[in-house]
């Protein structure tokens, strides 16, 4: 292994856990925000809005990310959609990510006890002040951990996003690896930034968990 | 029967899960602080009755009225919301498995309903639920999470929760039915107060020894007909139906044995 490369690419590596990072927390924020729209449309009382929200989730779900990626960032502008490789890394992402969380929420709201909408119905409570003060709060506990999950997923897969040459981790590998040709060290510092951002995540949702849990 | 309209009136209650018919035709008067148990097998409708009244399982047929309201009225959806939000407050439910709030504590599983639907100010809340806390004995529980209680004190405090909203009807499904048989009777002094305070209730049990002490008539149904009521004294002692008859011998037999 050749260590003296190792060091001296490292700060650039750095550099490009940064842009994965950033690539992470924005695609997270749009992320939940997909799944909070999803998760309202699926549990919805029209017929139309569940429907949409089945199909959302089932459409993203269903197939490649990097295939939804490749759709935005290349086949965008054949249908008036000009995005940045950035951007559409986002989106993307984010997009096809808020299907997974979509079923996260749904499957933690729809897991409270029945009784306990009835109980809060039975008290005069409309479905949205049940909702909010009685189902969502307990949903809350039970849906850190699977969320935890998600963004773990979330993490790794903006790997993705050097295939449309948005320069974070992967892809400055990638490069390293074109004018050193030392793949194994260069994948090997990539890994490494990986695991630690996502052992970072990982303690962060154990601990959101655990705070829940108590009170 | 009393020449005043009742309290509580269903008529012709109909009630179906897709092909089956749970409720057939069900009449059922209540005056005001009459207390009217309903026994029966197992899905003879008891509970499908019961949620009826406020609508946890809309009737398909029929209707039921609260002194001068209807409860299952033909509205649009939102008013039909408003309606019947308004009509829930008036009518407080106990479910065999407590459902109390989790995430709150006892204080708060009381207040928050007021606080939320009647405007009441913390002060006001938090007055409210030391007077119903202390009427079911669960004063020194007040700041406890339900999950730190037993099953007895749990269905108290879900008694006083109801009571909270200053209901006009009580209804009791099986209140008794999940608890250790040490704990039924802590809950059932709290029922016999209420009674005593003339509360209107209609109470689904299997205890008859209970139902004969408190209440003023007895229906027993199967099939989702009410096959007889009366009083006590007569469903218990001498029922006229062979229905009836059987349904008792082999309650009690199951309790001997
Ligand atoms: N939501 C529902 N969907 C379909 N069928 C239902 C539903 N709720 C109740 N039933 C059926 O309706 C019938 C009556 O049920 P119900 O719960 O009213 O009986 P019950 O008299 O309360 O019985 P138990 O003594 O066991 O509580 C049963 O056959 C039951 O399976
Ligand atoms: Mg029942």
């Amino acid at each position: 292994m050749d260590y003296a490369l190792m060091q001296r690419v490292f700060p650039f590596f750095l550099e490009a856990a940064w842009i994965t990072i950033l690539l992470s927390v924005l695609t997270a924020i749009l992320g939940l925000t997909c799944a909070m729209l999803g998760t309202a449309a699926r549990l919805s009382r029209f017929r139309v809005l569940r429907f949409l929200g089945a199909a959302y989730v089932s459409v993203f779900r269903g197939t490649p990310a990097l295939i939804q990626l490749f759709i935005l960032y290349f086949g965008g502008p054949q249908i008036g959609i000009q995005l940045d490789a950035f951007e559409a890394g986002v989106i993307g992402l984010g997009i096809n990510v808020g299907a997974y969380m979509t079923e996260t929420m749904r499957g933690a709201i729809i897991s409270v006890d029945k009784g306990q909408g009835e109980a809060a119905r039975t008290l005069g409570m409309s479905k949205w002040q049940a909702m909010r003060n009685v189902i969502l709060p307990q949903a809350m506990r039970l849906m850190i951990r699977p969320l935890g999950v998600n963004l773990n997923t979330l993490i790794k897969s903006t790997a993705l996003v050097a295939a449309i040459s948005v320069v974070e981790l992967t892809y400055t590998a990638q490069r390293y690896i074109g004018s050193t040709y030392k793949p194994f060290e260069m994948f090997l510092i990539a890994g490494l930034l990986y695991m630690i951002i996502i052992y970072v995540v990982g303690l962060g949702v154990t601990w959101a968990d655990r705070k829940a849990r108590l009170n | 029967m009393s020449a005043q309209k009742p309290f509580i009136d269903i008529r012709h209650a109909k009630k179906s899960f897709g092909t089956l018919e749970v409720l057939k035709d069900i009449n059922l008067q209540v005056d005001r602080g009459q207390i009217v148990a309903i026994i029966g097998p197992s899905g003879s409708g008891k509970s499908t009755l019961l949620r009826a009244i406020n609508d946890l399982d809309p009737l398909t047929g029929g209707e039921i009225w609260l002194e001068d309201k209807q409860i299952n009225m033909d509205l649009p959806h939102r008013q039909y919301e408003r309606h019947i939000n308004e009509v829930r407050q008036e009518i407080g439910m106990v479910f065999q498995h407590f459902n109390l709030f989790p995430h709150l504590k006892v204080r708060e599983n009381v207040t928050l309903a007021p606080k939320m639907l009647k405007g009441l100010s913390d002060a006001e809340a938090n007055a409210l639920a030391e007077e119903q806390l202390t009427k079911v004995g669960m004063i020194e529980r007040i700041d406890y999470y339900p999950s730190q209680l037993s099953g007895g004190q749990k269905q108290r405090v879900a008694i006083a929760r109801a009571l909270a909203m200053k209901p006009k009807v009580m209804l009791f499904d099986e209140a008794t039915s999940a608890l250790d048989p040490e704990l039924v009777e802590e809950v059932n002094l709290v029922m016999k107060q209420l009674a005593e305070e003339h509360m209107t209730m209609i109470i689904v049990t299997h205890e008859m020894g209970f139902a004969e002490s408190v209440c003023d008539r007895v229906l027993f149904m199967d099939q989702g007909v009410v096959v007889e009521e009366g009083p006590p004294e007569v469903i218990f002692r001498n029922p006229k139906s062979e229905r009836t008859q059987n349904f008792l011998r082999k309650h009690l037999a199951g309790q001997q044995a």
